[in-house]
């Protein structure tokens, strides 16, 4: 079986590396992604048409909004999909671990993660507020946020995590964080725009039309920070405990 | 060495990302083919996947540009570091402008960055879901080895079907195709733990009668399975506490799984001994049967 | 000059870091072997200037991706056959 695989990895391999020899040359300004019309026009156009110094998240959250938006919508289905498959699951060859609680929770590591999981909130705060200027965003911000509650569950047990973001919340602010991405792409479309052109906010807001488009990044930004932050942590809890959200690692 | 013009140079400072790109993708290729354990596969499904997005990065980079971030002179509000009481009045008038093109050389090509940044988390949301469906496979077959997977596999399906005919021949009824299945339903949801005693007796005759058609390392892994690995496990001394939890606990576990399984087989032995019986007999027809199934 | 030859370390203990996360036995020291070529993939990315696919996969192929599938192997089989 090894022996036969190694044929088609061969093969493309080789087909590949023959390919590589077309590629543009590491580095080379004028290859043709980085000379394409769109890519300098985002480069070119970025600070013109919304004010964001982040070309990255520019393009992220406005530019291919709706990419964005239906990538959020893929994490979140993952998140129900592994729900519904862990959910009460049990087969002949489950572990039926007997949750112990007398194994206590060391004094050191509580302590420590006591005093880092607010300082690391806050940094994934920063992350997601501060996206427009500086590396970070949405999905980095809710990831960073996300793992500070699976810290928690490392530290103490899943059930302490899990009283200060219970699983149910976990999809409701899942749900919340899509609903809030989809509602400000609504609400411009209301306002006489197209889905997701937020510069027709410009109407409710008392702002100018490029800087409607820099605020209305970062409800998006902050949509996506939801419902990855609570996917993340349903995945961790739910994969550690095989559904059961007793006991734990 | 590095001097422009250079075999050595064309090939691996300036082609050097690409050739790495393709032999991390083979890598995890063939980790996605060969490997057995469904782990081993999820690790190189993401190296396949991370080498596809380092060709998406390495394709973007210009040489001598910054990251895509606007420097401070081009920044829409960047300016207020320097010069304030100079822009305060012109500020208003000009605003922000369009860069020329070779300014946007200046700047890296943030496309790539955004098609990868958002295929980075949802790969990891694939892989949760992959692992999930790992741990249901493990509860179900107690394994996330491939071969012994297709081996279980196998064997149930042999099972299900001797079972079928047994229970037609011992109702009385004429029953309909339909009512047998629905009989035969919860037979297979617990047959696992009645199977497998059958399926040791099965991999020892295995052994003695056909040792040329299965692997002698298969048949190793599937006879003794529990002896080497607690062995082997205990001799590495850092995870010495943890494997003999996990060993305490397999064992702690195995009694119970043997009650069950006594437990469960005090119904259906009588149909069992005459279905091993019967399956000798009916094995090889059924060999021929089931793949069309 | 310098940076060509960061650049070319990382590669090529990238290469190292993918066929040991790929050959070592235990599932355990497969998952962290992976999480160091993640974090070598994000240096490589940092320095090729995407910042924000670097921090990306910091915390995502370095942290939460590892974190559960530690949390995965514990409840599985630690051992690997191959």
């Amino acid at each position: 079986m090894k022996k036969i695989s190694l044929i088609p990895v061969l093969v493309v391999g080789v087909l590949l590396l023959y390919a590589a020899d077309d590629f543009p040359e590491w580095g080379n300004p004028t290859a043709p992604a980085s000379a394409s019309s769109l890519s300098s026009h985002f480069i070119s156009n970025t600070g013109v048409d919304t004010e964001v110094p982040n070309m990255v998240t520019a393009v992220l959250a406005d530019y291919r909004g709706f990419d964005t938006m239906f990538e959020t919508v893929v994490v979140f289905i993952a998140g129900m999909a592994v729900l519904a498959i862990l959910k009460g699951s049990s087969g002949p060859f489950s572990k039926n671990k007997k949750y112990t609680s007398s194994i206590e929770p060391d004094l050191i590591v509580t302590n420590t993660v006591r005093l880092l999981v607010p300082v690391i909130q806050i940094f994934s705060f920063y992350v997601l507020a501060h996206g427009h200027v500086s590396p970070g965003g949405g999905f980095q911000g809710g990831v960073v946020m996300g793992a500070s509650f699976i810290m928690i569950a490392l530290s103490w047990d899943l059930e302490t995590a899990l009283v200060r973001f219970p699983l149910d919340k976990c999809f409701l602010v899942a749900a919340l964080g899509i609903i809030l991405y989809g509602g400000i792409g609504l609400l411009s479309m209301f306002l006489g725009g197209e889905f997701l052109d937020y510069a027709e906010l410009a109407n409710i807001l008392p702002v100018s039309r490029e800087m409607a488009r820099y605020h209305a990044m970062l409800g998006v930004e902050i949509g996506v920070g939801l419902t990855v932050t609570a996917i993340m942590f349903a995945l961790y809890a739910n994969l550690s405990t095989e559904g059961k959200l007793k006991g734990g690692l | 060495m590095f001097e422009d013009g250079t075999i050595f140079n064309e090939l691996f400072i300036e082609r050097l990302n690409y050739i790495i790109y393709v032999i991390l993708l083979l890598i995890g290729l063939h980790g996605m083919i060969a490997k057995n354990n469904l782990i081993k596969k999820l690790i190189g499904m993401s190296i396949f996947q991370t080498a596809i997005i380092l060709f998406y990065v390495s394709v973007g980079v210009k040489e001598g540009a910054t990251i895509p971030i606007y420097l401070p002179e081009h920044d829409p509000h960047g300016s207020h570091v320097t010069n304030l009481e100079e822009n305060s009045s012109s500020e208003e008038s000009h605003g922000p402008v369009a860069l020329d093109a070779d300014l946007v050389k200046g700047y890296a090509n943030p496309l790539p960055h955004v098609l990868m940044l958002t295929a980075i988390v949802v790969g990891v949301a694939t892989l949760g879901l992959a692992l999930a469906l790992c741990q249901k496979i493990y509860q179900g077959y107690g394994t996330i080895e491939e071969d012994e997977l297709l081996t279980k596999i196998e064997r149930q399906e042999m099972r299900s079907n001797p079972s079928v005919a047994i229970k037609s021949m011992d109702s009385s009824k004429m029953t309909t195709v339909k009512l047998e299945k629905s009989v035969s339903k919860p037979k297979v949801s617990s047959s696992p733990s009645t199977q497998r005693p059958n399926a040791k007796l099965k991999a020892e005759a295995k052994t003695d009668s056909s040792t040329t058609k299965v692997k002698t390392s298969r048949v190793k892994s599937v006879s003794s399975k529990t002896k080497p690995m607690a062995s082997k496990s205990t001799t590495t001394g850092s995870r010495a506490s943890k494997s003999t939890t996990t060993g305490s606990r397999k064992s702690s576990a195995k009694p119970n799984t043997a009650a069950s399984q006594s437990r469960t087989k005090a119904k259906p032995k009588p149909k069992a001994k005459p279905k091993a019986s019967a399956q000798k007999t009916t094995a090889s027809k059924l060999k021929s049967r089931t793949p069309k199934k | 000059m310098g940076l060509e030859l960061f650049n070319t370390m990382i590669l090529l203990l990238l290469v190292v870091a993918a066929i040991v996360a790929l050959r070592v036995k235990d599932l355990l020291t497969a998952s962290v072997v992976f999480a160091v070529y993640s974090f070598l993939m994000c240096l490589l990315w940092a320095e090729m200037g995407a910042v924000d696919v670097a921090f990306t996969e910091a915390t995502v192929g370095a942290g939460i991706s590892t974190v559960v599938m530690v949390a995965t192997i514990l409840n599985l089989k630690r051992k690997s056959s191959d």
